[in-house]
């Protein structure tokens, strides 16, 4: 203690010496002084808003005067399952397979090429190709798209052109996926989806494909496999990962839009848009919460069956 | 027990403060804070930064001393939430969001005797329920317009006489089907637009307010708006793109708004509107004071700028709304002296002003279906329950 008294630096430097040998001696002292700020981020804004939507989905709204009632009821879950609201979720999740399902069809041969075949500039250019459309604003690519898909639009245009109008006519008269014109349909509306979402499908497959020893795929073909038996028994399972990784990214993101079916689409509402409309000025914040869960829990399952893909095991 | 005698007298006390005479509001307008806070709709508030000519805070600012800070809101309920947080003076609250914003004690009562130009005001917006209740005044009207009937004329030679077209399914002038060449409106309000179409068609009814619907007058809009769903090509929510679909998707008639009749006619497209015979829904914005407005005595000099007909011309040709200071319908060089007729002010009592509607409501004795279950019926509607 005197020695502290009468040579103050000193004892700077040895207070900081004893802290950083505590912290040496006591590991997890040091981790947990460095994992507290973020675990509180993550624990108190991000689970606790989770936590708080979670709970207003257990209150309900009076019937009579529309005000919450702060008190515990199942009945606003048992809303959901009403003809219309089931209709929502249905509808949403028909449209985000669709579009899951869509994507990774057109994104792996362009993720095989980019993987395969592409070398240096070439390889380059493709990456920003891909990742080009992230740059631009969301809205006006779905603007232009409702310009492009319109009944005087663009591909109108194009397939009258083609002599092709016929079977565009062809395609908006199926019933469901039809409508008066392509920007006024199921069909257009997850072309446009599938647009937005396809690079989130590519790179992961890129990823996977990359992986992919050359090796094997040679060893395939010395022992006599036909190139198509190469893609279906060694190529595809292997690069299964990286399509049940994208699929994650491209099913998640349809869930949750509410912008692009209001300006693509037969003006039905998906759930995102539910959700936006029962907040707002209905204030019926126990039914937009209990929308809310229905894509957490969704995704729970779905992130679940990725797992056993082995979705993670790309990363 | 104790909780029974508690609760009354937390009743009466209530009641008696509800009695008492409203908040205490500005004797004189003292000397400039230096800015006045705005929440307005986008475009309401313009100092010429899209276009040139239309700056209505420039002249205000240099003879005020008071710097306009606006903040622009999309949505009612972004006004009454930011209105909530407070720290604003002033906000251009619709119809749906004004009566919120007193019964929530938001606002504060406007001494007009500090407001001269209030007498200019249109004597039939003076008394208007959405911003006087018991006599007292909650702000100052700025703007107001209708829905129209849009439609194009080279599918109707002669203007349509009646909503029919696109509530029901019947055959156009040019001899083929409405079904696909119609639009409705997005929002659950638009309940209110078929309500307003059966007080005419089905007086059996007995609907006397299109926003206070009994159970009975309310199935029956929700009835016909079924039955629209299977005409309707599209239920338009943006305004920009409804004018595209009026331009590239074959679209011929439609309830919108005078701005995009406005900006069709604007690309000489063979567009006019009309209010038919049922009258129509439509909107009225008032500028109200915050209860703890920070900066008052700018705000009171920005409500009395506000009824200027410099401004209220302008801004009427800016947004395609129609001032309640009818001076500003002559010799606005922006407007144009047929402007305020363009924009609707002929058709003010075939309006039917926008409010929320709540349970308990004036017209009806049973009560009426509140806005919550508008909302959720008419989801139902577009997803073609």
């Amino acid at each position: 203690m005197t020695s502290v008294a009468l040579d103050p630096p000193m004892a700077r430097e040895a207070l900081s010496r004893r802290l950083s040998s505590v912290l040496f001696a006591k590991r997890g002292l040091l981790v947990t002084l460095l994992l507290v700020p973020p675990l509180l981020w993550l624990g108190v804004v991000y689970v606790g808003s989770l936590i708080a939507l979670l709970i207003q989905s257990f209150f309900s709204i009076d019937e009579f005067s529309g005000t919450i009632v702060r008190e515990f009821t199942l009945k606003t879950y048992a809303e959901l399952l009403r003809p219309a609201n089931l209709d929502v979720i249905l509808r949403t999740l028909a449209i985000a397979t669709f579009v899951t399902f869509a994507s990774a069809v057109l994104a792996f041969p362009i993720a095989y090429y980019a993987a395969r075949y592409a070398r240096g500039r070439t390889k380059a250019t493709f990456y920003i190709a891909i990742v080009m459309p992230l740059w631009s604003s969301y809205l006006v690519k779905v603007y232009a798209w409702k310009l492009l898909l319109a009944k005087e639009g663009a591909v109108a245009w194009g397939a009258d052109r083609l002599g092709a109008t016929p079977m565009v006519d062809a395609l908006l008269s199926m019933p469901f996926v039809g409508g008066p014109s392509l920007s006024v349909s199921y069909l257009g509306q997850a072309l446009v989806f599938a647009y937005l979402w396809l690079p989130f499908m590519i790179l992961p497959i890129q990823a996977a494909l990359e992986r992919v020893p050359a090796s094997l795929i040679e060893a395939s073909a010395d022992l006599g496999a036909a190139p198509g038996q190469t893609f279906r028994t060694v190529t595809l399972p292997l690069a299964l990962p990286g399509v049940a990784a994208g699929s994650i990214f491209t099913f998640s993101l349809t869930l949750g839009d509410y912008i692009l079916p209001q300006i693509i689409g037969p003006s039905t509402l998906l759930l995102g848009q539910t959700v936006y409309v029962l907040q707002g000025t209905a204030g019926n914040i126990p039914l937009a919460a209990a929308f809310a869960v229905v894509p957490i829990i969704v995704m729970g399952f779905y992130l679940f069956a990725a797992k056993r893909l082995g979705a993670f095991d790309a990363f | 027990m104790d909780r029974i005698v508690l609760k009354g007298a937390l009743f009466c006390l209530t009641a008696m403060l509800g009695a008492a005479p409203a908040v205490a509001q500005v004797k004189s307008i003292g000397k400039s804070e230096g800015f006045v806070d705005i929440i307005a709709w986008p475009g309401y508030i313009e100092r010429g930064e899209t276009d040139k000519q239309y700056d209505w805070v420039t002249a205000f600012e240099e003879k005020s001393g008071c710097k306009v800070r606006v903040k622009a809101a999309g949505t009612s309920d972004e006004m009454v939430a930011l209105m909530n947080e407070g720290g604003f003076d002033l906000v251009t609250a619709s119809g749906d969001a004004s009566l919120r914003l007193i019964s929530g004690k938001r606002v504060q009562p406007v001494n007009i005797s500090l407001v001269p130009s209030w007498k200019t005001i249109d004597e039939r917006l003076q008394m208007a329920p959405w911003h006087t209740v018991d006599n007292v005044h909650y702000g100052v009207p700025y703007q107001w317009g209708s829905n129209v009937l849009m439609y194009n004329t080279n599918v109707f030679k002669e203007a349509p006489k009646s909503w029919n077209i696109v509530f029901e399914e019947t055959n156009l002038p040019d001899g083929k089907p409405n079904k696909g060449r119609v639009q409705a409106f997005d929002g659950p309000i638009y309940i209110a637009d078929a309500a307003l179409y059966l007080m005419k068609h089905q007086p059996q009814l007995g609907i006397k307010d299109p926003y206070e619907l009994t159970e009975v007058q309310y199935k029956a809009a929700l009835d016909l708006l079924r039955k629209q769903r299977g005409i309707v090509q599209r239920y338009w929510h943006d305004a920009m793109v409804q004018v595209d679909d009026f331009t590239n998707e074959g679209v011929v008639a439609s309830s919108s708004w005078p701005f995009q009749v406005n900006l069709l006619k604007s690309q000489n497209k063979s567009i006019a509107s009309i209010i038919p015979e049922e009258g129509a829904t439509g909107w009225a914005d008032t500028t109200m004071m915050h209860v703890d407005a920070p900066h008052p005595n700018c705000a009171y000099q920005w409500l009395e700028h506000s009824l200027s007909p410099k401004v209220q011309g302008d801004l009427a040709s800016w947004f395609g709304s129609v001032p309640p200071v009818l001076a500003a319908c002559k010799g606005n060089a922006l407007l144009g002296d047929d402007g305020c007729q363009t924009n609707g002010l002929g058709n003010f009592d075939k309006i039917r002003f926008w409010r929320t509607p709540v349970s308990k409501c004036t017209t009806q004795a049973e009560g009426c279906v509140p806005y919550y279950r508008w909302v959720t019926d008419y989801i139902a509607i577009l997803g073609g329950r």
